[in-house]
């Protein structure tokens, strides 16, 4: 698949879309760089779905521009029409049309780009073979499983090479083995052609799995942006540390050079600064913590007497929930399935004060 | 404890002996269903093949009334007259329905309501009544249009004449074109929109995604609306008598129609009828290997919010056709039908002299005609319970899995659909006019005739409302310790009963106004308003005739709106 456009970059700024009193998407900015896998991730109603719409043209912010490499193709005044936009888009439904075969599906957008017969064939048949579906050419839909037709959908839309590929959670309707197997596949697909691309979805495993970055959305704005790893390890609000993955959070209240927690209390130092005096929310993953039966060595990290209050073993690891002695607070624990204890346990718990990261106050609701 | 399992055991057999002797009676209403359904689905059609082959005198087998039927060639020229005027008529009513059903269910025309709401109209108006219509618009000299372009032009004769085969075809795809219409805006309604904006994301513009997906992927809706039309016209009866007879135009229910006149010959006319049925079978034969391979499951796409093409200020063009197409097959005749309706005689045109209400007069104190009105109601209202509770107990056999076989009875409810309601009448009559059961002329053989005719309908709705519901809910009733009967009549009637006032209303408004079956079936005492109507007109009694049919659709109308206060809105315009 050579000779097509460039991948191009899209820049959201201050993208607003209001449905009456209701606000969809609130002054969001977002880079994507040429060639840049991007996921919107988030809850159901955060805005990530009308935002991809946005972007594609099919509806008309109220307020902001979606510029495609500088040149402004949306804003309240003018929108340019899908059509013109040289995207293509993978729908939840994957909207294949069940009245061609699999071959004239993707040779759609082809055929609308006055490309000679053998030409369309040609790349048709590349773009088959990319995706394993070559001896599925002349099948109707209705004769496919649910991931071949999200393969075709995949075809149709990259077959174009598009200037921009939108997702928007292709992979909902599949069975989870294949959505597993889907996620490597789309990234596969993202290494080969390297267009620029903007991925909805609300599971976080599928945008680890596919993006370069993460935007986590939250009630219409961006609350992060990073890359998977930085998303996971540095989360910067509380609503990004309980969205991807599993935390605890630790309310902590900084007076002199000391931290007071609930049950125990840290030198300031020793952890990541908490600005100034007042209270501090930290996010602790539960399998940087870690139990055990006699009190560690005095060292570093701070140890804490608990008692065990749940267990449930998983298989790959168990989750201990234990209950900190002042307020019962409860924290989760994750540890390796030959570190064995018993519901009422009294054991120790210790914390690395480096991997608990300082959360940003609440901005709203 | 270790007791019980052992006298559970112990009991056990002698109870599975006991409930075998003992019938369940969910069995029994199977069995009865199965038994009703032979009578009156299998006996008719196996009377009306038999008796194709039988010499009526002798009741030796032959092949002379195939012979009579179809030995001359003036018969087999009806045969091809009759397929040229359904053909004709299902181009014309393609025409009309499509485009309206476009602009109505994906632009931004304006007036939709309306639109919807007049061709409903349209859909409820009994065909002959709408050619009575035409015939007051477009009579030779006499007819209203003809009349307005000799005022306009000054012209000596008219430009419009209805007893033509144009006319008649015309007039016709007025009346059948709702169907087309009703499939097609349902299809459209349904097309998910994220089929049409994957062709537009990928460059098409907004006329080619509609030439290339939305029309393509609504063509099967369309095609099996064509056939419900093409069918529907091969059959049609009271048109025909109205306007073909008189322009000498020779089709074949009309040809059907004399072989009951005297001397009757039966055995000629099941013989003739029977390509109808064949023609039919092929046809739906045809429709599946035409859609072949390709699934149309992704026809179910999320309603809600959809983005309309935007016509700009062709919006304007598709109201004024969509407005033409409702003219003709509603405000014109209807206003010429109104105006006859209370008039003295239509002829002298609107004047204060002219206007009485002598014709509706007429209707309520003559006892015979009172008589008429009150059968078509009475037989109408008892041909729904018949049908709405013969359908839900076979659906319920047959999607619930409760006999053997079971899907044999779905094919015996939907047979009749095959079967042009001439042919049915017919067949009723072979088998049901002579000992050991003889019911012609009674209300019964119409009411029975009617139930087999309108079964289809009935069946796919209690089909459709019961695969809805979930087994389990009615499993939820036996596990508890309630009986199928008791979980049928606790749980699935009070859930399916929007769905079966809906069968019922959509049984009820076609009986009510049949002319084809109950033509053949009538008898001194059991005449129903559409024979009626068929006399009046051969009487030249147009002011009558219109004051009836202003009564069968004011009551008829009553019932839609009454309908859709029950069930909701657009039960009649649902595909189903």
């Amino acid at each position: 698949m050579s000779g097509g456009a460039d991948p191009s970059n899209l820049s959201l700024a201050g993208l607003s879309c209001r449905y009456g009193a209701f606000t969809a998407v609130d002054a969001l900015d977002l880079e994507v760089r040429a060639g840049e896998f991007v996921s919107l991730l988030g809850p159901s109603g955060c805005g990530k779905t009308t935002t991809l719409r946005m972007i594609a043209g099919f509806v008309r912010p109220t307020a902001g521009t979606i510029r495609l490499d500088g040149r402004v193709i949306s804003s309240p005044g003018a929108v340019l029409a899908p059509e013109k936009r040289g995207m293509s888009m993978i729908f939840q439904s994957y909207a294949i049309w069940p009245n061609m075969t699999v071959a004239e599906n993707v040779a759609f957008g082809l055929k609308l780009r006055h490309l000679g017969r053998d030409a369309i064939a040609a790349k048709v048949g590349e773009i088959l073979e990319t995706v394993r579906l070559k001896a599925l050419a002349d099948r109707y839909p209705a004769e496919l499983s649910g991931g071949q037709q999200q393969r075709v959908a995949l075809a149709r839309a990259i077959v174009i090479q598009p200037r921009v590929l939108l997702l928007d959670e292709p992979l909902s309707n599949l069975d989870a083995n294949l959505r597993e197997e889907m996620r490597y596949e789309i990234r596969r697909l993202h290494d080969v052609f390297r267009f620029t691309t903007v991925y909805v979805t609300h599971d976080q495993g599928e945008a680890m799995v596919t993006s370069d970055r993460i935007a986590v959305m939250n009630q219409g704005r961006i609350e992060q942006i990073d890359a998977p790893y930085t998303l996971y390890t540095r989360p910067r609000t509380a609503f990004v540390a309980r969205f991807i993955g599993r935390t605890n959070l630790l309310e902590g209240r900084r007076s002199g050079d000391r931290v007071a927690f609930p049950g125990f209390d840290l030198p300031a130092g020793m952890l990541e600064a908490g600005e100034e005096a007042g209270a501090v929310t930290y996010a602790v993953r539960p399998h940087s913590l870690a139990l055990s039966r006699q009190a560690p060595a005095a060292g570093e990290d701070a140890a804490i007497a608990v008692s065990l209050a749940e267990r449930a073993f998983l298989g790959e690891s168990w989750t201990y929930v234990v209950a900190l002695p002042q307020d019962g607070a409860r924290l989760s624990v994750t540890a390796a399935p030959s570190h064995v204890f018993d519901v009422g346990d009294r054991l120790w718990l210790t914390l690395d004060p480096r991997q608990m990261v300082p959360l940003a106050p609440e901005s709203r609701g | 404890m270790t007791g019980v399992p052992s006298r559970l055991a112990a009991g056990a057999r002698p109870r599975r002996l006991g409930a075998f002797l003992r019938l369940d009676p969910s069995a029994l209403a199977w069995m009865a269903v199965v038994a009703v359904l032979v009578f009156l689905v299998v006996s008719p059609l196996a009377r009306l093949l038999a008796s194709s082959f039988q010499s009526p005198e002798t009741g030796a087998w032959t092949l002379a009334n195939y012979v009579t039927a179809f030995g001359r060639m003036r018969n087999l020229e009806v045969l091809g007259t009759s397929l040229l005027y359904a053909g004709c008529v299902t181009v014309v009513a393609v025409g009309f329905a499509v485009p309206v059903a476009w602009a109505v269910a994906r632009s931004d025309m304006p007036g939709k309501g309306m639109v919807r709401a007049l061709i409903l109209g349209a859909f409820i108006t009994p065909p002959y009544l709408g050619a009575i219509g035409w015939i007051l618009l477009a009579g030779p000299n006499a007819g209203w249009l003809n009349r307005a372009w000799m005022a306009l032009t000054g012209a000596s004769g008219g430009i419009v004449n209805v007893y033509s085969f144009a006319g008649l075809v015309f007039v016709t795809a007025l009346y059948a074109f709702p169907y087309i219409f009703v499939f097609a805006t349902d299809a459209l309604d349904r097309v998910s929109t994220e089929m049409e904006e994957a062709a537009t994301i990928l460059g098409a513009s907004s006329a080619q995604t509609t030439l290339r997906v939305t029309l393509p992927l609504v063509t099967p809706a369309i095609l099996a609306g064509a056939i419900v039309v093409f069918l529907d016209t091969v059959a049609l009866f009271g048109t025909p008598a109205i306007i073909a007879l008189p322009a000498r135009i020779r089709v074949m229910t009309l040809q059907l129609w004399q072989y009951f006149e005297y001397p009757v010959r039966a055995e000629v006319a099941a013989a003739y009828s029977l390509p109808l049925v064949g023609i039919t079978v092929a046809l739906f034969w045809a429709q599946r290997l035409i859609l072949g391979r390709k699934g149309y499951v992704a026809l179910t796409g999320k309603g809600g919010s959809r983005a309309l093409t935007r016509l700009g200020p062709y919006r304007w063009v598709a109201f004024a056709y969509a407005l033409l197409v409702i003219a003709l097959a509603v405000l014109l005749p209807f206003a010429a039908l109104g105006q006859a309706a209370f008039s003295t005689a239509w002829g002298q045109g609107f004047s204060l002299g002219n206007l009485t209400l002598q014709n509706f007069v007429r209707l309520a104190t003559d006892a015979n005609a009172r008589d008429t009105i009150g059968h078509s109601f009475t037989f109408a209202a008892a041909t729904g319970c018949l049908a709405v509770l013969l359908a839900v107990v076979a659906g319920y056999v047959v999607t619930r899995r409760l006999m053997p076989g079971g899907f044999l009875l779905g094919i015996l409810c939907m047979t009749p659909l095959v079967i042009p309601g001439i042919v049915l009448a017919i067949g009723f009559y072979a088998t049901y006019s002579t000992p050991p059961i003889a019911l012609y002329g009674t209300a019964a053989i119409l009411i029975l005739a009617f139930t087999t005719r309108f079964l289809p309908i009935a069946y796919v709705n209690a089909v459709a409302g019961l695969r809805t519901l979930n087994p389990e809910m009615e499993e939820a009733v036996r596990i508890l310790g309630g009986s199928r009967t008791r979980a049928v009549s606790r749980v699935v009637v009070p859930l399916l009963k929007k769905s079966l006032i809906g069968s019922w209303l959509l049984v009820f408004i076609p009986a009510v106004r049949e002319l084809s079956t109950a033509l053949f079936l009538v008898g001194p005492n059991t005449r129903v308003i559409s024979v009626m109507m068929l006399d009046l007109s051969e009487n030249g009694s147009f002011e009558t005739l219109a004051a009836l049919g202003f009564v069968l659709l004011t009551v008829t109308i009553a019932i839609v709106l009454l309908g859709y206060r029950l069930v909701g809105r657009d039960f009649m315009l649902r595909r189903s």
